[in-house]
């Protein structure tokens, strides 16, 4: 999870105060199941639109605990036989390997409730969103920003992700991430491979090369920052004219620092945060009712309003307000011509790959 | 050592004691009492080199091993890589080797280090975790092959890369448990698919350029930290006591502010939105648009370093110049020399162990530097030391860490021993 701020600040408030409704709840139910996350403010995003709200529907009580994304501690609890975390928010590649490890149970999408119009959750939630063991929950883009104090009024603003590449159209530093991850993908995109073939390109040897030759373009004008906050700092810095971040980071420093910066969502590249539930819990089917519960189009539109990342289903989009659903990488518009991210690309082709990217910058 | 001065000494004692045994019992008390006295000494430094066994040496060894010694693929498929032993990279292996593969796939599966096998394999052959997976997922559906078919067949079948010799000549080398490859890729070489040397592809050749320029900027390190360090070595060491102890103080400054905080004060004087550019444009000799690039290339990287570098150029040059009588120049000169002849013919000669100590000092510090270069010199002001940090931290690759290290370490002792001949050991003086 690239974010860990906070959209609104009077979350926090409320969660001090949740931790004491749950305590008082547990002595009137028994059940009680365990949401592990990533913690921070996104945690505190899903207190407020599942966690609570379920407490009150069901009378069970759902503590929230914080790990890192790492799927060690939920390997040893499945092999130990001792499940304490319910339902655990994994990333997407996560999902897929504890799957293929058999850590998780099996979720079936038909069983998350349908949209408020009927369409079957099968079809309302976004190709690819969805897997055996896994039920997506948000979804957050890679994508690039400009500073809007580099452009004057009247003056041609960048669109498309080639107008990133172009230094001679729009002259100004480049902030890129100092990984190959990612970024060749964007290379290869700016010099035309449509999203859907980028990583069967990136397979073979003249597809590295031709992301390669499209990076040497802007090399000489590039700011490689490391962490997402550089890649805010060195926007709001004047460093460079454009970055790419994450569009979590770039919408919380609009909001909230009022940083005069402007998305581009042309060829973003999304990524997925997952529900499962680890093997062997005690409480296996009230964890199937919360992921149910939080699969509910209306509870996904409430997160949003607590951080600015998106509900992974058409029909929660439409209830989200229009001046949010602007600023989330679903909303049609932005969505159009999107990479899904392929953690598993990587897992194979990463160590090669990243090796090259970081000889190709030392030079 | 204790021993060996206690023969060397016996047999003296032996005849002197028959000339008078009072005077022997004497020296074999007072003897024993200075032995006593020399372990005891010895005893106080035990915590020291018990410390740095442990936390120096140990650890060195292991990771300098590292460098040539690799043997979780042959402890991971034993069988595989003993068949293997007999395969000379001609063609595909014998079948004996798929019906070994097959038979370990399956074992490690069982006791669950297949994960990191797939993952050590994934460094040297892309695609080598899923292959493995994926092998161990179809294996268990059909575990041998049908009447009439080979593993080979059963292999190939379910990924085709197991009918490839390139994954099975790699497979071999890494099956080797004392190897050389992390030195070939310190290098940028790496073995083909015949168990040939061969040059790496142009794109993956980075060590040699950076061993290169780590070189040749530390040099350039040394060259700069002497011309500057020289002059004040001299005038510390001439000025009177009060003026000199001052300046000392001024050198001796930036050692005690914390390194960071030197390096972020470059920072915040050379980028480009920093105060010598801002002054450079507020008095018009540069463009605002085109202010310098000073920080995060290797101009930033040799400025920053020269600076942190002086002190070890100025103690050894000051300490030595301080010994150097004053009397020496004036009786050249009241020898008739004009003043750049006798600071030539008589003084420089007279400060060469304090430069020879300075450089070599100076050189083999700059050689491993890692967290200047790190923080100023942006990508192209890298020194060999950010690759090593690379493999560490990154990409997990330590052979080849260690191997980078291992090359290091040995040029900086080829460096050293070149050093000591042509200026011989003694006289290197460090203060």
């Amino acid at each position: 999870m690239p974010i860990t701020r906070h959209r609104t600040t009077r979350a926090v408030a409320l969660a001090a105060g949740a931790t004491t409704l749950f305590a008082v709840a547990a002595t009137a139910s028994a059940q009680s199941i365990t949401v592990v996350s990533g913690g921070g403010a996104y945690s505190q995003s899903q207190i407020e639109a599942y966690h609570k709200p379920f407490a009150a529907e069901t009378g069970a009580t759902v503590n929230s605990a914080d790990y890192n994304f790492d799927l060690g501690p939920i390997r040893a609890q499945v092999e130990a036989g001792n499940v304490h975390w319910d339902v655990a928010d994994v990333e997407e590649h996560q999902a897929i390997r504890g799957c293929a490890e058999g850590l998780f149970e099996k979720i079936d999408i038909s069983d998350m409730p349908a949209a408020a119009d009927g369409t079957p959750a099968e079809e309302d939630f976004i190709e690819g969103t969805f897997s055996e063991c896994a039920i997506g929950t948000i979804l957050f883009s890679t994508i690039y920003a400009y500073d809007e104090r580099q452009f004057s009024d009247g003056q041609e603003r960048p669109t498309t992700l080639a107008d990133f590449f172009d230094v001679e159209k729009f002259p100004g530093r480049r902030g890129l991430q100092s990984k190959g991850q990612g970024t060749l993908e964007f290379a290869l995109m700016a010099d035309g491979v449509p999203p859907e073939e980028v990583y069967d390109v990136l397979s073979t040897e003249e597809g590295m090369n031709r992301a390669f030759s499209m990076l040497e373009r802007v090399k000489d004008d590039a700011v490689w920052w490391d962490t997402g906050a550089q890649s805010v700092q060195i926007l709001a810095d004047g460093e460079v004219a454009m970055t790419i971040s994450w569009n979590g980071r770039i919408q919380t420093a609009i909001d909230e620092e009022q940083l005069p910066a402007k998305i581009v969502w042309d060829n973003q590249m999304w990524m997925l945060n997952m529900w499962s539930i680890p093997k062997g819990g005690a409480n296996v089917d009230l964890a199937r009712d919360f992921i149910a519960f939080a699969s509910r189009p209306e509870n996904m539109a409430e997160q949003t309003k607590h951080i600015p990342y998106a509900p992974v289903r058409q029909s929660a989009l439409e209830l989200v307000p229009e001046e949010i659903a602007r600023t989330l990488p679903t909303y049609p518009e932005n969505f159009a011509n999107a990479l899904k991210f392929d953690a598993s690309w990587w897992a194979d082709y990463g160590d090669q790959t990243e090796n090259r990217f970081t000889s190709w910058l030392a030079r | 050592m204790s021993s060996t001065v206690i023969r060397s000494v016996s047999p003296a004692v032996t005849l002197e004691s028959e000339a008078s045994p009072l005077d022997s019992s004497l020296k074999r008390r007072l003897r024993r009492t200075t032995r006593r006295h020399r372990l005891r000494a010895f005893a106080l430094t035990l915590p020291l080199l018990a410390f740095i066994l442990l936390f120096f040496a140990l650890p060195l060894v292991d990771m300098m091993a590292r460098s040539f010694y690799d043997p979780r693929v042959a402890n991971t498929l034993p069988e595989t890589v003993a068949v293997l032993e007999d395969w000379e990279f001609e063609g595909l292996p014998p079948e004996a080797a798929y019906a070994a593969v097959t038979r370990e796939i399956l074992e490690r599966q069982e006791d669950g280090s297949l994960g990191s096998l797939a993952l050590q394999l994934n460094h040297e052959i892309a695609g080598a975790r899923t292959l493995l997976l994926r092998t161990a997922k179809g294996l268990e559906e059909t575990p041998s092959p049908a009447v009439g078919s080979s593993y080979q067949e059963l292999l190939t079948s379910i990924h085709r890369q197991w009918g490839e010799q390139d994954f099975w000549s790699t497979l071999k080398i890494m099956g080797n448990s004392f190897t050389l490859r992390h030195y070939l890729a310190a290098f940028d070489q790496r073995y083909d698919a015949n168990g040939e040397i061969v040059a790496r592809p142009d794109y993956e050749q980075v060590h040699v350029m950076l061993f290169g320029r780590t070189l040749w900027a530390s040099a350039l390190i040394v060259v700069l930290t002497l011309l500057l360090g020289f002059p004040i070595a001299y005038h510390i060491a001439n000025s009177p006591p009060k003026v000199g102890n001052l300046l000392l103080i001024l050198v001796l400054l930036p050692f005690w502010t914390a390194l960071l905080v030197r390096t972020a004060a470059w920072i915040v004087l050379l980028q480009q939105q920093g105060v010598l550019n801002d002054l450079l444009v507020a008095l018009g000799l540069v463009a605002d648009e085109a202010r310098l690039r000073m920080m995060h290339n290797m101009t930033g990287t040799i400025v920053a370093m020269t600076h942190i570098m002086l002190p070890f150029m100025v103690l050894p040059l000051y300490s030595v110049m301080k010994s150097i009588p004053p009397v020496h120049m004036r009786a050249a000169a009241s020898l008739g020399a004009p003043p750049f002849l006798a600071f030539i013919r008589v003084y420089l000669p007279q400060t060469k162990p304090g430069i020879a100590a300075g450089c070599i000092l100076v050189f083999i510090l700059c050689i491993g530097y890692y967290i200047t270069p790190a923080l100023v010199g942006g990508r192209t002001g890298q020194f060999i030391s950010s690759f090593v940090a690379y493999h560490i931290q990154q990409s997990l690759n330590w052979g080849l860490a260690a191997a980078l290290s291992g090359v290091i370490l040995v040029t900086v002792l080829l460096l050293y021993t070149l050093y000591s001949r042509l200026f011989g050991g003694d006289s290197i003086r460090l203060g």
